[in-house]
Order: structure tokens, then C-alpha cells, then sequence
């Protein structure tokens, strides 16, 4: 069971992905944690200092470190791999798909800093298009965590469990959504807000922007509801059918491109129940990333509170 | 190596090269050229190196064998029939809708495959992960032998996980380079030139021990002084010829993947009778 959080905070994600590892590591010894030489940006070096027989820095070689993975995994191990998003999905999708999801492995990836995440590092680190090549290979579980508490339970769920998962998270703060203990289900969207109105669907970053956008509505008698769809693939159908039903506009929110990844999986399920509601996409529009703050870069490519409001006054 | 060993090595590298090109020609085409430069490595590993148990093929003891060079698969597919993981009827399967034996290796399709691989390269990084395994468990002397081509050595992620393995000193893995000279659209000297892969994998921090891969006794040779080594990777590097063991294809461009019309079919005939009568008379 979740609750929302009482008091608004934030919680680096990247420190909840080493803690947590770090206690996993403490029971289980099968569970590993491989680095491609950014230990030092992921956190991974506090892991190599208190767990050093369960850690590996392969260097800078990430299609290597995904088929070490793979083969460690052979034999019972549990890896847990961190590169930056790019580089984990871009570089090493063929390893991914082939030792990973094809031959039946087990890889944790998380994939740090997608999307505006990135920041000072840049349109060469940035992926806007992780989650579209991720949803599309059979069997692999795309993740989109909201915020630290989510994060936490998300890395503990994965000890026991085979396959593919991809978590794509920042590597820094990310507001409190939820209240310390919360539980979720995998593949179960959490429905944050109901309303009549308006369906808002959101995951990661965009979470925050939908619950925001949904408070200002509701000043103007707009009811909208709110769906977190952490686990974007696979994709919620059921709850996401019975929120969508009866609503007169969809809109979703992502940190991400609007090619292929939540707002695509949400089109197609609409589209193929000829629900004929229409369906608006929040995310980033056929365009390459650049360097600047998070700040800068979520007004740059529309990820605002505003820009979430104004997408639903427009088209309601 | 004993007369009556070697004599027993080279029945078996005759049966599997039989078995091989029985199938190959029922199915009509296939990858022979690179299947048939590693029949004799294949000999020596299923009957005097490996440990392993047909019977439980995930058994947690046995070596594991990473075929990185994965479109050689039916010649492993020959050996592991031949060695008990299943009926020898089924290698005429090959290819088929629904076998259990496609064209590149399947860990999850095939008993005795232990790796699925394919897309060049990325055997190696898998049998250094598998390899980095057994050590963390503390499993001294079980190995994972990682078989890669030489025009798979084209493939960087290859050198990745040769740094890997060399850094860790991960005996462990013991890489054997199929040395046939040649990749699918000719000779490596015409396309990316090897240079000297025995300095090479030196200079990457390899012991490497040289073998002439058409011959059993030597094979063997090198693969048990490599497996005593502990204190650095380790490298068997297979001179080879590509088609080996089949006359009119040792010259071909076209042995890499041949599609047989009848005047290959006569040939490959002559090849397996006489491999046939080779096997009859116990090798002698």
C-alpha cells in the first residue's frame, strides 16, 4: 500500500539507489554492482568501498559490462549495472536484447539521468528516446520512478526477480511523492487523484508536473485525475482503461520523447478500443537535447506545470 | 599423447565433421567453412577436456563452453549429439520451424548450450561474466572455454573483454582463437588485416599457447598447459585452415555460408564416405 507524503521535501536518487543496494548486498551476497568508470558520479565508489568482493568497475566498455552481467547472471548472480542512460541504451542495445532479454538473463540496469535530467552534461548525454527502444524488446520491464520512496522499493522488488529491467532515474533530487514505507505493485499504475474531467498520466519527472497541473485545474472547477504509470512497460491497460473511461480529454506527461514512449503506449490503447477520446502528449517534440540547468531545459522543451495546465485548457 | 588417445581424438573429430556435413548437405546450405575449422577443438574438449553430464546438462559443476563464434553452431550441435545431450535424429532439425536447433546457439532451445550467441562479440563479454562468477564462488578449476573467430575479432567489445580478463587475470576463461584466415567476405588480409594475434594477446597481458588446430594431440597440448595456468588470462590461439577436413571447399571463396548444387553435393558425398569408412574401421 502507498500514502502520499505529508510534508513536501525532496530526496536524492541516486543515494537511494546505493543505500539500498547497499542493504540487499548486507543479506545477499549474490547481489552485485557493475560500473562503467562513474562510480563517482552514480555513487557506486561508496558501494566499491563497503561490499569491494561485490562490485566491479569494468571501465569505460558498457556493451562489455552488459554481457558480464549477463554471464554472472548465469550462475545465480544478481547484477545491478549503472551507466548513464544514453550510453546503456543506445550503446549497449544489442547486448541488451540479445544476452539480456533474448537469452533469457537477468540485468538491473539503471540507466542515470535521462531526459532534461542530464543538465550540464549536455545533448550528447541526453536520451529523449530510452523508454521507445526499451518498450519495444519483448520481455523487458521499463521503469519510471517518481521519487525516492518509489525508487527504494522498486530495487528491493527486483532481488528475486528474472528478466530485463530497465530504471531510468535521476541521478539527483526528486520531489517527495510518496510517504516513507509505501509499497506498489510492478505493472500496476497508482491512481494519485481521481477526477471527472481529465485523465492525466504521468511517470518520473512528469508525476510532480500532472499532480501541480491538476491543483491549479481544480481552482477553475476542473476536475482531473491523476495516474502514475511507473511501470511504463509493461503497460497498466487495465487501470489506464478504467480511468480513461468517460473522461473527455487524456493528456500525458514524460520526460521523454513523445515518439514511442508513455503517450504512444497510452494512444494505442485508445485507439485500438475506438474510444474516440481525444489524447494529448506532453514530452519532447522531434528534437535533439542541449546543455543548461534541468530548469532551463524543462521550460525549453515544455515539461512545465503551465504548459501541462494550458495543454489541458486548450483542448478540453 | 598415446597412440590409441590420439587415435580416439581423431575418430571423434571424424564423427563430428560426419555428423556435420550429413546435416549440412540434407539442409542444403549452411555455414560450413567456420564449422568445420573447429571439428577437431570440438573433439578434444567433449572427450578429454570438459566435465560435464548429458544427462543433467545445467549441472552446476560442469565447464561451460561459450561458442562466441556463434554461426558455427552446427558443428557443436554434432559434438553435443554425439555426447549424449540428445538423439543424433535431431540434427536433421536443422533450420526447420519450431527445432530446437537454430542456426546460431540458443541457451534456452538446446541442451548443452550453455551461451546463446550470434551477434558477434558478445560471447566473450558472457564468458568473462560467467568466469568472474566462478571465481567470486571460489571455484577453482572449473573453466569456461570461449571459442571466437578470427573475423569475429573485428568486433571491438572482443578487445573490451580481453582487458577485462587480463586485468582480473581471469584464468578462469580460456579464449581459443579460430585462426582459419578467413571471414565471410574473404581473407582477413584483404578485408581488416589481423596483424600478429600471439604478440597482440601478449601485449594485452595473455599467456599464449600456439596450437596447429588440425591436430588433435596438439590441441590438447595447449588447452591442458593452459588450464594450469594461475597467474594471468589465457589464450590458445588455433592455427586452422576454414573447411577444414573437406577437400573441395578448403579453396573456395564461397565456404563461409555455401548453398550446394551438384557438383558440391558429389563432393561433400566423396568427403563423407570417406569419413564413413574412416569411422567404420575405429580410426585406424
Amino acid at each position: 500500500m502507498w500514502k502520499r507524503a505529508e510534508q513536501t521535501g525532496s530526496t536524492e536518487m541516486r543515494g537511494v539507489f546505493v543505500e539500498t543496494l547497499q542493504e540487499m548486498m548486507d543479506q545477499n551476497k549474490k547481489v552485485v554492482a557493475l560500473e562503467a568508470d562513474l562510480g563517482g558520479a552514480s555513487g557506486f565508489s561508496k558501494i566499491q568501498k563497503s561490499h569491494p568482493d561485490q562490485f566491479l568497475n569494468v571501465g569505460i566498455a558498457e556493451a562489455n559490462m552488459v554481457g558480464i552481467a549477463a554471464g554472472m547472471s548465469m550462475r545465480g548472480f544478481v547484477p545491478f549495472i549503472h551507466t548513464f542512460a544514453p550510453f546503456a541504451v543506445r550503446r549497449a542495445c544489442d547486448q541488451i536484447f540479445l544476452e539480456g532479454a533474448y537469452a533469457g538473463n537477468t540485468i538491473n540496469i539503471y540507466g542515470s539521468d535521462p531526459g532534461v535530467c542530464v543538465a550540464q552534461n549536455g545533448g550528447t548525454h541526453t536520451t529523449f528516446e530510452d523508454m521507445a527502444i526499451m518498450r519495444a524488446i519483448p520481455t523487458v520491464e521499463v521503469y519510471d520512478p517518481a521519487d525516492g520512496v518509489q525508487l527504494r522499493w522498486l530495487i528491493h522488488s527486483l532481488e528475486h526477480k528474472k528478466g530485463v529491467h530497465y530504471i531510468r532515474a535521476a541521478r539527483k533530487g526528486m520531489p517527495d511523492i510518496y510517504a516513507e514505507g509505501s509499497t506498489f505493485e510492478s505493472g500496476k499504475a497508482n491512481v494519485l487523484r481521481e477526477g471527472k474531467d481529465v485523465l492525466l498520466v504521468a511517470a518520473g519527472l512528469g508525476l510532480k508536473l500532472a499532480l501541480d497541473a491538476a491543483d491549479q485545474l481544480a481552482e477553475e472547477g476542473v476536475e482531473a485525475a491523476v495516474l502514475d504509470m511507473f511501470t511504463v512497460a509493461p503497460f497498466d491497460v487495465e487501470t489506464f482503461r478504467q480511468q480513461a473511461a468517460g473522461k473527455k480529454l487524456i493528456v500525458t506527461v514524460e520526460n521523454h520523447s513523445v515518439t514511442n514512449g508513455l503517450g504512444s503506449a497510452a494512444a494505442d490503447i485508445l485507439a485500438e478500443d475506438g474510444s474516440g477520446i481525444r489524447l494529448r502528449k506532453v514530452g519532447i517534440e522531434n528534437r535533439f537535447g542541449q546543455v543548461g540547468s534541468q530548469d532551463f531545459l524543462m521550460k525549453e522543451y515544455g515539461l512545465t506545470v503551465e504548459h501541462v495546465y494550458q495543454i489541458v485548457k486548450t483542448n478540453l | 599423447m598415446d597412440k590409441e588417445k590420439e587415435r580416439q581424438l581423431k575418430k571423434g573429430s571424424a564423427e563430428i565433421r560426419l555428423e556435420t556435413l550429413k546435416m549440412l548437405k540434407w539442409r542444403g546450405y549452411g555455414h560450413l567453412g567456420g564449422a568445420m575449422s573447429i571439428v577437431e577443438l570440438l573433439s578434444v574438449l567433449y572427450n578429454d577436456i570438459l566435465r560435464y553430464k548429458p544427462e543433467v546438462p545445467a549441472w552446476e559443476d560442469r565447464d561451460y563452453v561459450v561458442l562466441s563464434k556463434g554461426h558455427s553452431g552446427p558443428s557443436l550441435y554434432a559434438a553435443l549429439a554425439l555426447h549424449g545431450f540428445f538423439d543424433k535424429e535431431l540434427l536433421y532439425t536443422l533450420n526447420e520451424g519450431g527445432t530446437s536447433l537454430p542456426s546460431h546457439p540458443d541457451r534456452l532451445r538446446t541442451p548443452g548450450v550453455d551461451a546463446t550467441t550470434g551477434s558477434l562479440g558478445q560471447g566473450t563479454s558472457v564468458a568473462a561474466g560467467i568466469g568472474m562468477a566462478l571465481r567470486k564462488e571460489g571455484r577453482s578449476g572449473q573453466k569456461v572455454y570461449l571459442i571466437v573467430g578470427d573475423g569475429e575479432l573485428n568486433e571491438g567489445q572482443c578487445w573490451e573483454a580481453f582487458q577485462f580478463l587480463a586485468h582480473h587475470k581471469l584464468h578462469e576463461v580460456i579464449v581459443i582463437i579460430d585462426y582459419n584466415k578467413r571471414q565471410l567476405d574473404g581473407k582477413l588480409t584483404d578485408i581488416i588485416t589481423p596483424f600478429d594475434f600471439h604478440k597482440k594477446m601478449e601485449s594485452f597481458g595473455f599467456r599464449v599457447f600456439d596450437a596447429d588446430g588440425r591436430e588433435e594431440s596438439s590441441i590438447d597440448e595447449a588447452l591442458k598447459a593452459a588450464g594450469q595456468v594461475t597467474d594471468s588470462a589465457v589464450c590458445v590461439l588455433l592455427d586452422t585452415v576454414k573447411a577444414q577436413g573437406v577437400p573441395y571447399y578448403i579453396e573456395r571463396e564461397d565456404s563461409h555460408a555455401p548453398k550446394f548444387d551438384a557438383k558440391a553435393k558429389e563432393e561433400l558425398d566423396k568427403t563423407i564416405q570417406a569419413l564413413e569408412q574412416y569411422v567404420a574401421e575405429g580410426g585406424r
